[in-house]
């Protein structure tokens, strides 16, 4: 997969060159690329005057941060205490053997990624699945696998 | 437009209100987390479209309200009329043209939308007349569902900022503190530290400059009050702030949002641009010599960086790991400097305090713990939703005459406080009255005030599970204790939920627990084996049904429940066959259908598909 790497410097410029700004720069590296690529790791770290070592402490330190290109879809599942509760569990393990990988993973043809979060604060509509951004409430285990249609599926179906 | 004195703000108030009288009626469409998630965003485009197209004398666009969370998250989306306060619930965008034909150009209540009580079957006009608001005092949320979230001139013309210009003129770094400390406020993030006595010692600290921190960084699970006030009155948290930085003497302020929260840091730098707009952010503030900036950091998802010294390495740019708070942070805390770190909430009461007066404030809630407290309730309640109360009011009372008590009647359980650091209490404390040092005595916790309730299909062995997990996920690991000692106590939970648990293990679960309280440095760790000390403490019988039958009460540990289609009520519809990811379940149309216990994975998926109830578990 290409990345446009060309855009690493300009997001790198958006704030001061110092090494408080880390976090900011990588959230915006990853908003674009969807993920934190090597070039960018090292690019940040000549720029803000920090060792890469710590760069790549802060980004496996975080959970929001991501080292390997995600899927197409991002699938996210809320695993907080009212959405465990209400079944997010089973719900996740569904989501995971139709798709044959684990939490954190992607799918070969970079079609799905699965990733579980702590509580996005919509409790009321436990438990909560969220597909690239929107929000699905009160799901089920059966809808594992409407989540989980691939593309040329949909036509079928 | 700059405000360049306290007469300014009070003029363009005036002007505000004035305009306000003109128009008859308002509509609140609620846009809280829950609502928004339900379909508010399209409601408002559909309300915003044809309010439009329609022309109705005195009803413009500009009666439309998107407001914050109105707290009856259960209901979403609601629409209320002002200044009745006709309550709406679940509605769709299919029912705008109707609301505003039938309740706006005329003064017809449409039945069908209305909240029905589910005790009487009795449909309810207005929110006023609903138990689950009436029985409410609204401090910290005293804005949210009344004004505009995106409008500061909202928040003005409700008073805001008046508390801010009262202190710039007539009051002392030492009166404000004074009031605050009369006010009893104490930190409504978990810990209880008075807020009064924090400001006070960062104010007589000798070493310049002193910040200003709002923890917004709200990582309990099943908690979404700071969530809401961020995002529904981002303005009562910068007041509170300014007021804070004005008594310590401060010049910055940071406000430390977690990264799962996209829309609280949109609107809290909307809110901070709108007050610089005005003037009441930055250099020489309403004309007088004070001056103060804030700005707002994101989070990176990490549960730690709610402990105030992991918040401000994060701020600093570096990994969120808590110091050893030999020297507090009132003292050295960001870039080493005097540094007051409060709340979402706990700042949110301070325009109120100020505009009421600290003895006000002490007259509501309990002697040591003063004023209100917001919480999330929610779980297998019948009323999820926000809610704010006054501290002293019992558990029976939140649960059943606000949260109309336990879903489809079923029996209740526990309740669990103060996220995975917190405890779970079973019903014989429900009597209990919530302050910081009740709940703590009992051996939980206030925290920063999610709410959840378990019913009895609820398992406490998994429920401690899960926060274990949680906890060994999201340990800094700093210290082994607690790095190591969650592991281990995570991985011997599991072995019980499995079946696999003996006695003995619950006696070195018992023993692990203490040393990771003792060796572990920050709030996370001392406080990390709560999930299993609360629970063993008043569950023991649960456990000992895991570990002595091998049977999980409340069918949900996987290794000891099955499932079974019970065959005089399966009619054989085949819902099941295609739900099942496994392929475990067989049988032809219209015959009685079985499933393989040997490849069945216990995932449920067979139970929620089935409309005749016929998929049982034990």
């Amino acid at each position: 997969m290409k990345h446009d790497l060309t855009k690493i410097p300009e997001i790198i410029g958006r704030y001061p060159q110092e090494p408080g700004s880390l976090i900011a720069v990588l959230q915006d590296i990853q908003k674009e690329f969807n993920f934190l690529p090597c070039e960018a790791l090292t690019a940040t770290a000549e720029a803000l005057d920090v060792p890469l070592s710590k760069v790549f402490s802060v980004s496996t330190f975080y959970n929001a941060f991501c080292l390997s290109p995600r899927g197409e879809k991002i699938i996210r599942v809320c695993m907080g205490t009212t959405c465990h509760i209400r079944g997010a569990k089973q719900l996740l393990e569904q989501l995971e053997t139709r798709l044959n990988i684990k939490a954190g993973q992607t799918t070969k043809d970079m079609q799905f990624t699965i990733e579980v979060v702590n509580c996005v604060g919509a409790c009321a509509l436990a438990p909560v699945v969220i597909i690239n951004e929107e929000y699905h409430g009160n799901c089920k285990v059966s809808d594992a696998k409407r989540f989980t249609r691939r593309k040329h599926e949909k036509e079928e179906a | 437009m700059r405000i360049e004195s306290p007469k300014q703000l009070a003029a363009l108030r005036k002007d505000l209100l004035a305009k306000d009288k003109q128009t008859t009626k308002k509509l609140m469409v609620c846009c809280g987390p829950g609502c928004l998630a339900n379909g508010a965003g399209k409601l408002v485009t559909e309300f915003r479209n044809t309010l439009k197209k329609k022309h109705i004398k005195g009803i413009s666009v500009e009666i439309l309200k998107e407001t914050g969370c109105h707290g009856f998250c259960e209901q979403g989306p609601l629409v209320v009329i002002e200044p009745e306060g006709i309550f709406y619930t679940h509605v769709k965008p299919a029912d705008v043209e109707t609301i505003i034909e039938e309740s706006l150009r005329h003064d017809y209540v449409i039945d069908g939308l209305l909240y029905t009580d589910h005790r009487t079957g009795e449909r309810k006009r207005t929110y006023h007349d609903i138990d689950f608001y009436s029985k409410q005092t609204r401090i910290a949320l005293r804005n949210l569902g009344k004004i505009d979230q995106y409008s500061i001139d909202d928040y003005i013309m409700h008073g805001g900022y008046q508390s801010m210009a009262k202190v710039l003129t007539s009051m002392t770094p030492d009166s404000v503190i004074s009031e605050v400390k009369t006010s009893g406020l104490r930190g409504r993030g978990g810990a209880g530290f008075p807020a009064g006595k924090k400001w006070e010692s960062c104010a007589k600290a000798d070493d310049w400059p002193h910040y200003v921190v709002c923890n917004g960084d709200e990582g309990d699970p099943g908690a979404f009050m700071d969530r809401s006030i961020m995002e529904g009155d981002p303005h009562s948290v910068i007041e509170g702030m300014i007021i804070c930085a004005f008594a310590v003497g401060a010049r910055n302020g940071y406000i430390y949002v977690r990264e799962e929260y996209p829309l609280a840091v949109q609107n809290l730098q909307l809110a901070i641009k709108q007050a610089t707009d005005y003037g009441l952010i930055g250099e020489k503030i309403l004309g007088t010599e004070f001056s103060f900036e804030i700005k707002v950091n994101r989070g990176a998802g990490a549960f730690v960086c709610g402990e105030s010294s992991a918040l401000m390495k994060s701020i600093a740019g570096e990994v969120g790991e808590p110091r050893a708070k030999y020297v507090r942070s009132v003292l050295k805390g960001l870039h080493d400097h005097p540094t007051v770190l409060n709340n979402v909430e706990s700042y949110a009461n301070i325009p109120v305090i100020i505009d009421k007066g600290g003895e006000w404030f002490a007259k509501i809630g309990t002697p040591k713990s003063t004023g209100t407290k917001a919480f999330s309730l929610v779980g297998k309640v019948r009323n999820t939703g926000l809610i704010e109360v006054p501290m002293g009011t019992t558990l029976r009372e939140i649960i059943y005459d606000i949260g109309g008590g336990i879903q489809d009647d079923r029996p209740f359980k526990a309740v669990q406080t103060g996220g995975p650091s917190g405890g779970c209490l079973p019903d014989d404390k429900l009597d209990l009255p919530v302050d910081f040092d009740t709940l703590t005595d009992a051996y939980s916790m206030m925290g920063s005030g999610g709410m959840i309730i378990m019913d009895d299909r609820t398992c406490v062995v998994d429920v401690a599970k899960y926060f274990l997990k949680f906890l060994v996920d999201e340990s800094c690991g700093k210290c082994t204790p607690c790095r190591e000692g969650l592991y281990q106590l995570h991985a011997l939970a599991q072995k019980i939920s499995d079946g696999l648990g003996t006695e003995d293990d619950i006696v070195k679960m018992e023993k692990l627990s203490d040393v990771i309280i003792m060796g572990s440095l920050c709030g996370l760790g001392k406080s990390g084996p709560n999930p299993f000390v609360s629970t063993i403490r008043y569950f023991r019988d649960e456990y000992l049904a895991h570990i002595k039958d091998h049977k999980c009460p409340a069918g949900v540990c996987t290794a000891l429940i099955r499932y079974d289609i019970i065959p005089e009520k399966c009619d054989g519809c085949m819902a099941c066959i295609f739900a099942c990811a496994v392929n475990a379940i067989t049988g032809r149309k219209g015959k009685v259908h079985t499933i393989n216990q040997d490849i069945c994975t216990k995932c449920g998926a067979c139970m929620a598909v089935c409309r005749r109830h016929a998929v049982e578990v034990s």
